[in-house]
C-alpha cells in the first residue's frame, strides 16, 4: 500500500455503468493512477452517415455503369448517393429515368427547353422532347469513388 | 385530429419506385412462395384479379395480359415502410406505426389547416419515397379509417371536421367496412336492417352492449366523435410468433422436412431474441396440399411445453423435431409445415425447473453472436447442421426483385 502515491484516485465505478457510454467505458479501463488527460474532451467518432445522409429516409444508394460524367467526377462502378428530397437546381446532377432507363446527368434549362447534359465531351447533349417521358427520380450529393 | 396515412397497393408502390416503367401497368406481387396475389396495382385490379387468388389459377390469364408478377421482397417493403414511418415523425411526435404500409398520426398541437398539413404529408412521402399514400383525418381512429377510404377514391386526402361532413361519410360506409366490426357481426347486424355506419350510430347503446360487447359500443361512440382508441406508441411484444412456409415442391421426406423445421424453429428464436422475450410453449403443424384434385387434405398439430422457457436455437430445434416426428406419417406428400412459439414472457423472468440448468449463459452467448454474424454476413451464413442444404423446401420466388436498399451488389444501377 505505501506505493501508492497521494495524487492517485483509485474509482469505484458500478458494473451497470460501464459500457454505458464511451466515457464510462474508457473510465472503466483506469483502475489506478493518472486518469486521461483526453477524458474531458472526448468527443462522438467521425460517422459516415452523418456526413452522407442529411435526410435518411430520403437518401438511396446506387451503382454507376458508363463514362458520360467522368468531367463531374463520375466515373464507371462508382456509388452515387441521391437525396430525393432535394429540389433540383439549375446544373444539378441527377438521376432521372426516361425512356425506359435510369440516368445520370446534369439538367439544363436553356430557351425554355430541357437539356440532359453530359459532363464528358466525347458524348452529346440530349434535347428533351416534349413525348418524351422524364422523370426526376432524386439529387446526387456524392459520388464514391474506390481507388483499390 | 387524427391521421391516417396508408400507402396505396403498398408492395407494387415499392416495386413501382425501381421500376418506373410499371406506372399504368397492370402489376401484382405474390405471397410467399409465389402462393397467392396479396398486392394488386390499379390496372390489375380494372383486370378482375382478386386479392388473395391462387397464382396458379390464373398464370395463363397473367401471361395473356401482360401482368407483370414479382415474387415478395419484403426486406425492401420493410426498408421502405421504416423510410415512410420515420418521415411521418417529422410531422409528429405522435406516430403509431399500424402495419407495414398504415400509421396513426396525431395532429394534437398542430396549428396549420389540417388540409393543407394532410396534403403536405402525402406529397412529402410521395417525394421523399416515391410511395402514392392516401390520408384520412378526423376526430376517431376509426373515423379516421373511414376518412382514409374516402380519400383514396378522391384526390388523397379526406378531413371529416363537420357534422355535415360526419354524416355523409357515415351514410356512404357499410357497416362491414367498419374498422373493428368483424364479419360475424356485420351479418348479424345486417339482418336487424342495420346496412351504413350511420344506421349503426343511430342503434341503442343497450342492445350493442348486450350483443357486441364493450367493443361495440367503443365504436359507436368512436363513430360519432368521441376518441375511445387511444394512441398506441410502444410496441407490446407479441403474444404468439409463427414462422411458416409452403414448401418450394411437396416433400415426403422426414430428413428434408426437418431442415425446414429447424429453420423455422431458428426463425421463432431470433425473432423472440430481437423482442427480448422466451416461449414457453412450441406448437408444429403440418399439412398436405389443399388445393390437391388426387390426395386426401391432413393437417396435423402438436404443442410441446417447454422445460424452462426458451429462446435458444438449439432448445427450440429440439422440441421442434421431436414434435414433427410424432406428427409425420410416410407416403403423404406434404406442402407446408410451420411452427408457432407462445406463452411468452420477459427474457428476465423465467422460472427455473428442478432438472434443466438455468444459467445456459454459454448457450445464450452462442445464439446471440450467431444473430449478429448473420446480421452483418447474411441469412444463415451460421446456422445448426440440422437446418441443412437442401433446396426442395425452400421458398419459391422466382420473380423476385433487388434488394436494392439492402444489398451492396444489388444496388439500381444508373447509366452514365
Amino acid at each position: 500500500m505505501s506505493n501508492i502515491k497521494p495524487e492517485t484516485t483509485i474509482k469505484f465505478i458500478n458494473p451497470a455503468t460501464v459500457n454505458a457510454d464511451y466515457t464510462a467505458k474508457l473510465e472503466g479501463f483506469v483502475k489506478a493512477g493518472f486518469p486521461s488527460p483526453a477524458n474531458d474532451y472526448i468527443e462522438k467518432e467521425l460517422n459516415f452517415r452523418e456526413l452522407f445522409l442529411r435526410n435518411e429516409s430520403a437518401t438511396f444508394f446506387v451503382e454507376v455503369s458508363g463514362s458520360s460524367m467522368i468531367d463531374a467526377g463520375i466515373y464507371d462502378g462508382d456509388i452515387l448517393v441521391v437525396d430525393k428530397s432535394l429540389n433540383p437546381c439549375h446544373n444539378s446532377i441527377l438521376v432521372c429515368y426516361i425512356d425506359g432507363e435510369f440516368t445520370v446527368k446534369r439538367v439544363q434549362k436553356i430557351d425554355s427547353a430541357l437539356y440532359l447534359i453530359p459532363d464528358n465531351k466525347k458524348f452529346k447533349p440530349i434535347k428533351i422532347e416534349e413525348h418524351s417521358d422524364l422523370r426526376l427520380w432524386g439529387v446526387v450529393t456524392f459520388a464514391i469513388h474506390k481507388f483499390r | 385530429m387524427i391521421a391516417l396515412v396508408d400507402g396505396n397497393n403498398f408492395y407494387v408502390s415499392c416495386e413501382k419506385v425501381f421500376n418506373p416503367a410499371l406506372d399504368g401497368k397492370p402489376v401484382v406481387v405474390l405471397s410467399n412462395n409465389d402462393g397467392c396475389v396479396i398486392s394488386r396495382s390499379n390496372e390489375a385490379k380494372a383486370l378482375g384479379i382478386k386479392m388473395g387468388e391462387p397464382a396458379f389459377k390464373r398464370k395463363e390469364f397473367m401471361e395473356q395480359n401482360n401482368v407483370t408478377v414479382f415474387s415478395s421482397n419484403y426486406t425492401l417493403y420493410g426498408d421502405l415502410s421504416n423510410r415512410m414511418m420515420k418521415t411521418l415523425q417529422n410531422f409528429s411526435p405522435n406516430v403509431e406505426v399500424y402495419s407495414i404500409d398504415e400509421a396513426f398520426v396525431s395532429l394534437e398541437g398542430i396549428t396549420a389547416n389540417t388540409e393543407d398539413y394532410a396534403h403536405k404529408i402525402k406529397a412529402t412521402i410521395h417525394k421523399h419515397i416515391g410511395i402514392p399514400v392516401g390520408v384520412g383525418v378526423a376526430e376517431t381512429k376509426t373515423l379516421s379509417k373511414i376518412a382514409n377510404k374516402i380519400a383514396k377514391k378522391n384526390n388523397g386526402v379526406c378531413v371529416i371536421d363537420s357534422e355535415t361532413k360526419k354524416e355523409w361519410a357515415l351514410r356512404n360506409t357499410l357497416i362491414a367496412d367498419v374498422w373493428g366490426v368483424g364479419r360475424q357481426y356485420a351479418k348479424k347486424l345486417n339482418s336487424i336492417g342495420i346496412i351504413t355506419a350511420y344506421d349503426f350510430t343511430k342503434l341503442d347503446s343497450a342492445w350493442i352492449r348486450k350483443n357486441m360487447s364493450v367493443v361495440g359500443l367503443r365504436t359507436k361512440e368512436e363513430l360519432l366523435g368521441t376518441p375511445c382508441i387511444a394512441m398506441e406508441m410502444n410496441l407490446q411484444p407479441k403474444k404468439n410468433i409463427a414462422t411458416t412456409r409452403a414448401f418450394g415442391k411437396k416433400l415426403s421426406d422426414v430428413n428434408i422436412i426437418s431442415e425446414a423445421v429447424s429453420t423455422h424453429a431458428v426463425r421463432c428464436a431470433e425473432k423472440l431474441r430481437r423482442q427480448k422475450s422466451r416461449a414457453q410453449y412450441i406448437t408444429i403443424f403440418i399439412h398436405t396440399d389443399p388445393f390437391s384434385q388426387t390426395e386426401k387434405y391432413v393437417y396435423k398439430s402438436k404443442t410441446l411445453t417447454l422445460a424452462i422457457a426458451s429462446n435458444n436455437n438449439s432448445d427450440l430445434v429440439k422440441y421442434a423435431i421431436h414434435g414433427l416426428k410424432e406428427l409425420f406419417e410416410p407416403k403423404l406428400l406434404y406442402k407446408k409445415v410451420g411452427v408457432i412459439v407462445s406463452g411468452i414472457s420477459d427474457e428476465m423472468q423465467v422460472q427455473g425447473s428442478l432438472f434443466e440448468g438455468m444459467n445456459d449463459k454459454k448457450r445464450d452467448t452462442v445464439s446471440i453472436i450467431t444473430d449478429q454474424l448473420n446480421f452483418r454476413f447474411g441469412k444463415d451464413v451460421v446456422k445448426l447442421a440440422v437446418q441443412g442444404n437442401n433446396p426442395d423446401w425452400k421458398l419459391r420466388q422466382e420473380k423476385l426483385s433487388p434488394h436494392y436498399t439492402t444489398r451492396w451488389n444489388e444496388l439500381l444501377k444508373v447509366k452514365a
